[in-house]
């Protein structure tokens, strides 16, 4: 069973922009899906449609089978949206923001209060369910939204760019907690720019530009794919010059720093080897950027703004 | 899930919202009409009145409660809507009902049960003040509570309307100052419209709220200038129109949907 099917979906606002030119997209039932794009690829678009907020000028959409026009009231009752932007009350509290979200959905009111407490709860928001909304911080604004998407327990959870703006810790607690939310068998579709987070969440990704998919694949095989990676070593004491390896692409960033483009199977032992010898000692080492995003810019092949990860949508 | 279920819990979430934001923000909506009230009763009633002798035969305050209890009701049930669906348009909470699974007429319907009760609350308040002022007595509780009924309907809708096309602030102050205030001035809440020449009598007549307001007093003192019937089939066709309207506009996504 496909969670998410998309077909020959068109949009063309009233302005005259084309924001998707044919979208075919099926993501399966348990799948933590993500949809990457850079900023204004059609991320939003897309999800704006699948959540009814979007007017669609051609194709179709199925939620779980349920054609989103013909079936909505099937179809929406198995979707969880989290948008972009804020869009709550500012003067309601986050618990009546909830309740009455539940209530959008049918739950009556006591099944609403206990669901309030388990997703406010879990979401860090319980003990400040009655402050109004407009007072809390960004990040808690966001989980705000997710508890509320979770509100009529969605069998598809969809986020759009769930982490912008969000500090890297409780970026890093969202991802825990979406994959808990993954695992207990809901399925997700994420979109995002920040590539590290597909990377680190997802298993299947598509990659969105200029309103087209240009690329549908696994995590695993897209990584697979690439030709070469680039690591950068951080040296015990300062350089003048690089040492002789002659296999090996070195780059001397700094003094301190040294930079190595692997290409697919060199040896990471041997590099070591090689470099102790030359008495060279690496006190760490990391990725000099992550690979998905050396993988983007060959797929469309010019310089997107991606690399900026304070970049927003 | 049930479908008719969650239709249900749905409408009353939104009425519950509806009403539970009106008592908490009393003293912009129930306490403006209360005071203002009490000056044209005082003003107009007692002061003002007192000279004016007889009006379609009652004395005058007698003549203009049923009217401004009425304007009252109008002017909030209009209010009502108008502010909260902008508002939601606004703040964009108005996705959260989008998304959901719940037809448009279930959120014309909610809203336009919040403008009705809102239009009702302040009726109650106002009446009791009038009850201060002048004794009040129903001679016909079933025309009372008919007109009361259409009329914050009509109302309701009416701000809905506004409110969905409404872009700024601006535009959901504008048809109240400039269509709805002077309809409702010439719509014979403060004088019989037998004191007009026979023109503007007539053309009193395609006013609605002389309707509304004719067969209110008419279920209050027991008079009417216009005939009953014809009254609510004139004002039940309006509301049928306009509903039919906002519906479409809602379907159609209009002002809300890009
Ligand atoms: N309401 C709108 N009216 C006109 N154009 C829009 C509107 N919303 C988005 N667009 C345009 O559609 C394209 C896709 O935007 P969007 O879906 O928001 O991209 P993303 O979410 O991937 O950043 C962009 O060119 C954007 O400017
Ligand atoms: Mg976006």
């Amino acid at each position: 069973m496909n969670a998410l099917e998309i077909e020959g979906l068109e949009k063309v606002y009233a302005n005259g922009t084309r924001a998707l030119h044919g979208i075919d997209l099926v993501v399966e039932s348990g799948d933590f899906f993500a949809l990457l794009g850079p900023n204004g690829a059609g991320k939003s678009t897309t999800i704006g449609i699948i959540s009814s907020l979007v007017r669609k000028t051609a194709g179709t959409i199925r939620v779980f089978g349920h054609d989103l026009t013909r079936q909505w009231f099937e179809a929406r009752l198995s979707l969880g949206i989290v948008p972009q932007e804020i869009n709550f009350s500012q003067f309601e509290t986050g618990l009546e923001i909830v309740v009455n979200q539940a209530g959008y959905y049918g739950l009556r009111r006591r099944l609403a209060m206990e669901r309030a407490e388990k997703y406010l709860g879990l979401l860090g928001l319980w003990e400040r369910r009655n402050d109004p909304s407009r007072t809390l911080s960004g990040g808690y604004k966001r989980r705000l939204m997710i508890a509320r998407a979770l509100m009529h327990e969605p069998r598809l959870l969809i986020l759009d760019e769930p982490t912008a703006g969000v500090d890297v810790e409780l970026r890093r607690s969202m991802w825990t907690f979406l994959q808990d939310i993954n695992r207990g068998g809901t399925t997700i579709v994420l979109t995002t720019h920040y590539l590290e987070e597909a990377e680190s969440l997802c298993r299947h990704l598509a990659i969105i530009d200029e309103g087209r998919i240009i690329e549908r694949t696994s995590i695993k095989k897209l990584l697979a794919t690439l030709p070469t990676e680039t690591f950068v070593l951080d040296l015990d004491a300062t350089l003048d010059t690089l040492p002789d390896l002659p296999h090996y692409a070195l780059r001397l960033r700094d003094p301190s720093t040294l930079e190595v483009e692997m290409t697919r199977g060199q040896d990471m032992n041997d590099l070591f080897v090689r470099l102790t010898q030359s008495n060279v000692r690496i006190r760490s080492m990391r990725n000099k950027s992550n690979r998905l995003e050396e993988l983007f810019l060959r797929l469309v092949n010019r310089n997107p703004e991606l690399t900026n990860d304070n970049g927003q949508a | 899930m049930d479908r008719r279920e969650v239709l249900l819990v749905a409408f009353a979430t939104i009425v519950r919202k509806e009403v539970t934001r009106f008592v908490r923000i009393w003293p912009q909506t129930i306490l403006p009409p209360a005071v203002s009230m009490t000056l044209y009763f005082v003003i107009f009633g007692n002061l003002i009145g007192a000279r004016v002798g007889q009006m379609g035969g009652f004395s005058y305050i007698d003549f203009i409660a049923p009217g401004l209890i009425m304007m009252s009701v109008m002017n909030n049930a209009y209010a009502n809507v108008v502010s909260s669906f902008f508002g939601a348009k606004f703040q964009h909470h108005i996705e959260e009902m989008l998304v959901a699974p719940m037809p448009n007429w279930v959120i014309l319907a909610g809203y336009v049960t919040g403008g009705v009760l809102r239009g009702l609350a302040v009726g109650i308040v106002v009446t009791v003040i009038a009850m201060f002022f002048t004794q009040l007595r129903v001679s016909s509780a079933a025309a009372v509570a008919g007109i009361l009924m259409l009329t914050t309907v009509l109302f309701s809708l009416g701000g809905l309307v506004n409110a969905i096309y409404a872009k700024k602030f601006d535009d959901i102050s504008i048809i109240p100052t400039f269509v709805l205030t002077p309809l409702i001035y010439l719509g014979g809440v403060f004088y019989s419209i037998d004191l007009l020449p026979r023109l503007w009598r007539a053309v009193s007549y395609a006013n609605p709220i002389v309707y509304m307001v004719d067969t209110f007093r008419f279920g209050l003192l027991g008079a009417a200038h216009v005939h009953v019937g014809t009254a609510f089939a004139v004002v039940s066709l309006f509301v049928l129109a306009l509903g039919a309207y906002a519906l479409w506009l809602l379907e159609n996504g209009t002002g809300i949907k890009s």
